[in-house]
């Protein structure tokens, strides 16, 4: 019979999967991003219009990248939450947001960083960076509900919906914010038809940066979604002996 | 449902203070912020569309945890959600009792915070406009962060840090809606959109908000 | 009108405390609750009213039976008493406000506002919005809670009525309510409990050691 991936939805299964996973997705991040990062800062050019600064592009573009997956991994998650009632996807989503606020400020930051020299400030109300802040603003709820509510389950449920109505406006903002000023932001560094936008010599770096933060993203959700799960085990247990 | 919304108006009306305050404060911003930014004509005008919208939504976000706060005291919510009115109703008609008391008085004294403010004669009509068509949202959207909220003892923070992100395409789109027109451009993308939310909100969100207060009182 | 419940179990905070809870109530009787603080009386009551769902088992009933009335009364202060009462009818579509008034004896009240009511006489009201919906199954957490000696046998009085009329009570109560025909049902054996050593069934994270 064929296993069916619910199976590792089971704490007791996850955990111990995920002590088997957890090294090699963090050495695998390790990896990636000491190649990517020394392969990007060291040898590659300098761009012929922004001169070294451009190089912030490996922490820049991977870190937003990621603040956007891990909200639809927390959207992904809390759909699961809802419909299979698996406690390990809830707890999952709840690992997610820290740090994908995270990768959200680092977007940020470096944005500003790369932006001063490039615009001459470290803040315009460009509607990508405007968006950005908001999806900050959008975790920052997100986390602060998980943490005033006290009942776990309520906690995952509230969670859940406020994920799946806030993706619906983090969408609706991301046009609104668009419409409200055209911007000076360059386009996408990335796309299908890469010729237009990033020279082969950024590009294969950029992706193996890439790759270290999908596998650091997933080595710090795993390592949290244990944590969640190890304080719900002793939450349990201090209730049981509470009661006895 | 409408003796629903009877009661909800007469409750506002009745305690006293719920009804004027959001009023009162719209008032205060639009006198704080020239005290705050200079007598200037010129700069006035330019900000008025952008300050009204703002001071109009955290007039709105004032009140928003009284939604359904009282209700979930005195025991009315458990009593409302074993009602042969389903909760959706419910909620959608608290939302617009929300609105009654406190987004329609303020569009309607719109006009005479844009005397303050120095807005541009033909900025009038597209204020009262996009706050009578925007401000349904803001309290559609505010009940379903008071329905998030409900359990809370103190949830009148989390309420606001959960609101106004989702206030954003709302503020954008009618801010932007009076800010064109006072430039004399076209503002029918902006309505259009405006309105688009409202009647998407009003729709799609009671269920939402009615999911989280059943959440809550369970 | 008939109450079945089935091999029930129902949960407090996530955490199961009563199950395999089975009885039946049908027209004209009344069922109370009984057993220590704690047990899981109101959860129990929450969940056959529909507030909560159940871990486990069955509730059948007919659709749109239960009136609930638990310790918060659900009124409005700033509402006199008959407006309070017409909000109800008008909620649940009936026209029985006056007979309510009339039989909880509150019509001296009618016109002062809820805020101005004693203790007993606020709960009288409460009681009186249950006669207001026109609903076969009354599900009552501690209605006597609050009344003095004369209420109380008032609210037994309207108990009586009810059954009387083809109606069911299922209560939580610790006073003797001197209805002759209740039943009383112990809550203590259905007390949901995991043998010594090991893990209860419900608690997903079960066997998670490290």
């Amino acid at each position: 019979m064929a296993m069916s991936i619910w199976e590792y939805a089971n704490p007791k299964k996850f955990m111990e999967t995920s002590s088997i996973a957890l090294p090699w997705a963090a050495g695998g991040a390790l990896l990636c991003l000491i190649v990517g990062l020394v392969w990007g800062f060291f040898f590659t050019p300098d761009d012929y219009k922004q001169g070294s600064t451009v190089k912030i592009i490996y922490l820049h573009v991977p870190s937003a990248l990621m603040a956007i997956n891990a909200w639809l991994m927390m959207l992904a998650a809390s759909l699961i939450w809802l419909v299979r009632r698996h406690h390990v996807s809830a707890l999952a989503a709840k690992a997610a947001g820290p740090v994908g606020l995270t990768f959200t400020l680092v977007a940020l930051v470096t944005g500003a960083v790369w932006g001063q020299p490039m615009w001459g400030t470290w803040w315009a109300w460009d509607p990508r960076l405007t968006s950005f802040l908001i999806l900050a603003l959008f975790y920052l709820g997100y986390i602060a509900l998980w943490q005033a509510v006290e009942n776990p389950d309520t906690a995952a449920d509230l969670t859940s919906v406020l994920c799946i109505v806030g993706s619906v406006f983090a969408v609706l903002s991301r046009y609104a914010v668009n419409f409200w000023n055209q911007g000076l932001h360059q386009g996408a560094s990335l796309s299908l038809d890469k010729e237009e936008n990033v020279a082969d010599v950024f590009y294969f770096p950029l992706l193996v940066c890439i790759g270290g933060f999908v596998l650091l993203f997933l080595t710090l959700v795993l390592l949290r979604t244990r944590t969640e799960i190890r304080v719900r085990r002793v939450q349990a247990l201090l209730a049981r002996e509470r009661m006895a | 449902m409408i003796a629903l919304l009877l009661r909800d108006l007469r409750l506002a009306l009745r305690a006293g203070g719920g009804f004027g305050l959001g009023l009162a404060f719209f008032l205060l911003v639009a006198v704080l912020v020239p005290l705050g930014v200079g007598p200037e004509p010129a700069t006035l005008a330019k900000i008025a569309p952008g300050i009204l919208w703002v001071g109009a939504l955290l007039a709105c976000l004032l009140s928003l945890d009284r939604i359904f706060a009282l209700d979930h005291e005195d025991g009315s919510l458990d009593l409302l959600a074993t009602a042969p009115i389903p909760l959706e109703g419910v909620v959608a008609v608290k939302a617009c009792a929300h609105w009654i008391v406190t987004g329609l008085p303020l569009t309607l004294v719109s006009p005479l915070l844009g005397l303050l403010m120095n807005l541009p004669a033909e900025g009038y009509p597209l204020l009262l406009a996009s706050l009578a068509i925007g401000t349904p949202a803001l309290s559609v959207i505010g009940t379903f962060g008071a329905a998030l909220t409900v359990g809370l003892k103190r949830g009148g923070l989390l309420l606001s840090l959960l609101v106004l992100p989702l206030y954003v395409p709302t503020l954008v789109f009618g801010a932007e809606a009076v800010r064109r027109g006072a430039l004399g451009m076209d503002v029918a993308t902006p309505f259009l959109l405006l309105g688009g939310i409202t009647a998407g909100v009003a729709a799609l969100l009671p269920f939402a908000s009615a999911a989280a207060v059943r959440i809550n009182l369970r | 009108m008939d109450l079945t419940v089935t091999n029930l179990a129902c949960a407090r905070g996530g955490v199961t405390v009563l199950e395999r809870v089975s009885f039946g109530l049908s027209g004209g009787a009344a069922l109370i609750l009984r057993g220590p603080n704690g047990i899981g009386k109101t959860t129990l009551l929450r969940t056959v009213a529909g507030l909560q769902p159940a871990v486990a088992g069955e509730i059948s009933m007919p659709p749109e039976a239960v009136a609930y009335a638990a310790h918060a009364d659900g009124l409005k202060a700033t509402l006199t008493v008959a407006e309070n009462l017409a909000f109800w009818a008008a909620i649940y579509g009936t026209d029985r406000a006056p007979h309510a008034i009339q039989r909880m004896n509150l019509a001296a009240l009618a016109d002062r506002q809820a805020q101005n009511l004693s203790a007993g006489q606020k709960r009288r009201l409460g009681l009186a919005r249950l006669l207001v919906t026109g609903r076969p199954l009354w599900v009552l957490d501690e209605p006597t809670v609050s009344l003095d000696a004369a209420s109380v046998a008032l609210f037994a009085e309207a108990v009586r009525a009810h059954l009387a009329e083809g109606g069911a009570a299922l209560m939580a109560t610790h006073i003797d309510l001197g209805l002759a025909e209740a039943e009383v049902l112990d809550l203590a054996p259905y007390r949901a409990e995991t043998p010594a050593g090991a893990e209860p069934a419900d608690d997903p994270f079960a066997g998670v050691t490290a």
